[in-house]
């Protein structure tokens, strides 16, 4: 008998707007001692699939409309709130994708791993916590006894994901729903965690349901994989059927999306449009302190038409690169030269004239939008700003924008939150090219995107860069993504850079023992080989 | 830590002597003098009395020299209350008026505190509409009307509580307390709504279900504390803000507090009684800003690490 047993699951949301069907009649099953994948993009369901067995979909708006989900026998729709809390965090945990959120930040993370356990099988204070630094050693926290009584704050991403594995497993659940759990994390970190659920899986032989957006990070470590679209099930098999033998259109164009070419060496002239050097952008910690070295020593130019991958996890100095080139953060020493002219030498009107043509494209396309101004307002700024066009061909050149970026005329009195992600990173990119910038910043544009989306984008972004004419700097912390679009890469690490080269030369013959290990941290390399 | 706290203390010094200055100058604009009663004074006492004050020196020496005083903690004479110092009559009234802020802000925290949390955890029900309508009514309302009309039902009709006095009957404090925290309950509610809303969306809310806890316990131990920050951030603008606006409750209640001394001095020109409870209360309002700031800020771990370092 599988350890869960879905049956014709179905779930929706009443809203005002009318029905939404999330999840629309689906069915799989998951054995111990095997690890189930559910993937799909954003909105297609399979977070709601998860949640609604465990009682976590907020009622109403969710509505379950039928099905069965038997869980060693016991069908856990039709339970009582209390005999599912009984189950949930003691049978079934879960960890979650975003551990900066996911911790109750005011409390100690020993409070927190402690509490299910206490609560469940009434151990006493000194038992629980005896377990939980033994659990805090084992998913790989180094030191447990001096940390457990730090707050989430105090910890990495990654050491917050593996206290959350930690507080999942503390009741020795049988089933673990990892909902997108290394999605937030740098790709190196990734692989740790992806590697420590696997492992902790085998050790305990129980049963896991791995949520995720990517086909590639599960390539590794599933057993069954179920794919997901709008509520339905396209298509279940075990990894071979899905990687080797795929049917279904939609898993092919996921597995298609996962960034593998490398961009063929492109034979413009050699004329650098920006040239760095000995760049070094400190970042003061106050009187008597160390300063954060975020950028130490820096030089590289950037060819008239490259696209520049940086590559580097977070703190690496990749983004401050970015922005001190740009001048949106002081400059400590070095130099930076945009077609002839030194930038951090420039003030006021000169620095602004020189701003139009470079320009930035932004991780979170949310956060950087204007959530009051429509597409219109938004596309119409920097044209009449800039004087490119005046009050009465302004109406023309937004529309040409979004004629370039993809978007449907008809979105132009738009808000921000009406659209996608995707959608909204290319609004995004269209006011980055309003201006009809030379250089382009763009700062992991596609790393809050679903796999799919994230390929159209880059797509877009290539497209673009041809027509018109840009030069780029692509900052990313994943290397198979500034491979499909750089020219030329250099790995930044603890603010330096150690080492650069075209993608084939990386991706063949990484010299540094850092590149290496960037680049066995990307997911799914066993498709690639 | 001490860093922030001797920083903010440095601040408030040029507001204080912004807020003495303003003051001393404005009382000195409005027309009339301590001196001009109903009954005329001859000349001469007129001008004993000013010389004795120091009233006929220029204005600009009388600053100066109010400002030597007041460096030396003296608040100078009262004029009307002949042969009282102002520090003396304000410590006199201040520990009524304190007592009454102090019960007022117990009532508004329990009130409002419970109201805010029912209301966020069943929002845009009737389990939320009731505590918040009751709020905006409470808001709304002045305490010249609300404590008459609580006088009017319980002490008269209902005949259950006095109503007037302080400590002179058992229960007298009561009415008092209630017409002065009722407005700041309602803030309270609105607050305390508001932040226990924002918590109970934190992902970190579904982590704590997830691990099977029962609502209450989601809700004590796991959403209180966050929620009720910005209640906290709160309580010292409103301490300081019900101690400076007892006046009313005072007036209504017949209690021999701060308020009253503070309104009767306006009246009679007492300029330095005037200027003495103007320091006193913006002094009073600057430490309680800087105790409610310090609270909130011990109270989230990221900010009590972040003053620990300094």
């Amino acid at each position: 008998m599988a350890l869960l047993d879905v049956q014709d699951l179905a779930v929706s949301f009443v809203t005002r707007n009318g029905t939404n069907k999330a999840v629309d009649g689906i069915s799989f099953k998951v054995e111990l001692g095997k690890i189930t994948a559910i993937i799909g993009e954003s909105g297609s369901g399979k977070s709601v699939a998860c949640y609604s067995l465990l009682g976590l979909v907020p009622m109403p708006p969710g509505r379950i409309d039928g099905g069965r989900a038997l869980f060693e026998g016991r069908d856990l729709l039709q339970l009582e709130e209390k005999e599912l809390r009984a189950i949930r965090g003691r049978d079934i945990a879960m960890i979650f994708q975003d551990p900066m959120t996911c911790l109750n930040p005011y409390m100690t993370i020993g409070k927190q791993l402690m509490e299910p356990l206490i609560f469940h099988n009434k151990v006493s204070k000194e038992q629980a916590r005896a377990r939980a630094l033994e659990l805090l050693a084992e998913v790989g926290m180094r030191d447990p006894e001096s940390t457990i009584d730090n707050f989430p704050h105090q910890f990495s991403g990654g050491m917050r994901q593996r206290v959350m594995i930690a507080m999942a497993l503390i009741n020795e659940p049988k089933l673990l729903i990892a909902d997108e759990p290394t999605t937030a994390l740098d790709v190196t970190i990734q692989a740790q965690i992806l590697k420590l659920i696997s492992e902790l899986q085998h050790k305990r032989d129980i049963g896991v349901i791995f949520i995720s957006h990517d086909l590639a990070v599960v390539a590794d470590i599933a057993d069954e994989i179920v794919v997901m679209k709008q509520g339905k099930i396209v298509e279940t098999g075990d990894r071979e059927d899905i990687f080797h033998n795929a049917q279904n259109p939609y898993t092919k164009k996921l597995l298609a999306a996962i960034p593998s070419d490398c961009k063929q060496a492109s034979t413009t002239a050699v004329e650098p449009l920006i040239q760095v050097r000995n760049l070094c952008t400190w970042f003061g910690q106050g009187k008597g302190k160390e300063p954060v070295k975020a950028v130490n020593d820096v030089s590289f130019d950037i060819n008239r038409g490259e696209v520049l991958g940086l590559v580097g996890e977070s703190g690496s100095g990749k983004s401050t690169i970015g922005r001190s080139i740009l001048r949106l953060v002081p400059v400590t020493s070095g130099e930076v030269r945009f077609d002839g002219t030194d930038l951090t030498a420039l003030e006021g009107r000169d620095l602004k004239s020189m701003r139009r043509r470079m320009q930035m494209i932004f991780q979170d396309p949310f956060a950087s939008l204007n959530p009051r101004m429509t597409v219109y307002d938004t596309l119409a700024e920097p044209l009449l700003l800039h004087g490119i066009e005046t009050r009465k061909t302004v109406a023309q050149g937004v529309l040409k924008l979004m004629d370039d970026v993809g978007l449907a005329r008809a979105f132009v009195r738009k808000y921000p939150h009406e659209f996608s992600g995707g959608q909204r990173q290319r609004i995004a990119i269209g006011r980055a090219l309003a201006t009809r910038p030379e250089f382009i910043v763009a700062d992991e544009p596609v790393s809050a995107l679903d796999v799919t989306i994230q390929a159209q984008i880059l797509d877009l972004m290539q497209k673009l860069g041809r027509e018109y004419g840009l030069t780029m700097l692509f900052v990313s912390h994943d290397l198979a993504v500034v491979r499909h679009l750089a020219d030329r890469i250099l790995v930044l690490y603890k603010g330096q850079v150690v080492e650069q080269g075209t993608g084939d030369d990386l991706f063949e013959r990484p010299q540094q023992a850092y590149t290496q290990q960037l680049l066995k941290s990307i997911p799914g390399r066993s498709l690639l080989a | 830590m001490w860093r922030f706290i001797s920083l903010r203390l440095l601040q408030a010094i040029p507001v204080i002597l912004v807020v003495i200055t303003v003051t001393f100058f404005l009382v000195r604009i409005a027309p009339g003098g301590p001196f001009d009663s109903e009954k005329p004074v001859t000349r001469e006492v007129k001008a004993a009395l000013e010389a004795q004050y120091k009233l006929d020196l220029p204005l600009f020496q009388q600053y100066t020299s109010y400002l030597g005083d007041l460096a030396h903690g003296n608040l100078g004479p009262s004029f009307k209350y002949p042969g009282r110092s102002v520090n003396e009559l304000i410590a006199a009234g201040f520990p009524v008026t304190a007592e009454l802020g102090l019960y007022a802000l117990l009532v508004a925290l329990c009130i409002g505190g419970l109201a805010g949390v029912i209301a966020a955890l069943k929002p845009n029900t009737a389990q939320d509409y009731i505590p918040m309508s009751l709020a905006m009514i409470g808001i709304c309302m002045p305490s010249f009307l609300l404590g008459p009309l609580l006088v009017l039902v319980f002490g008269i009709y209902l005949d259950w509580l006095p109503v007037s006095g302080w400590g002179d009957i058992p229960g007298d404090k009561i009415l008092p307390s209630i017409t002065l925290g009722a407005g700041y309950a309602a803030y309270i509610a609105r607050l305390g709504r508001a932040g226990m809303l924002e918590v109970l969306s934190q992902d970190y809310i579904r982590t704590a279900r997830a691990k099977g806890l029962p609502q209450w316990q989601v809700v004590l131990k796991h959403s209180l504390r966050g929620g009720l920050i910005p209640v906290v951030a709160f309580l010292g603008p409103a301490f300081a803000g019900l101690i400076a606006g007892s006046f009313v409750v005072e007036t209504i209640f017949q209690i021999p507090g701060l308020g009253r001394f503070y309104v009767q001095a306006a009246f009679n020109r007492d300029y330095t009684m005037i200027l003495g409870t103007t320091v006193f209360l913006s002094v009073l309002i600057v430490l309680f800003n800087l105790l409610s700031d310090v609270l909130a800020a011990w109270m989230n771990p990221r900010l009590r690490a972040q003053f620990g370092s300094h």
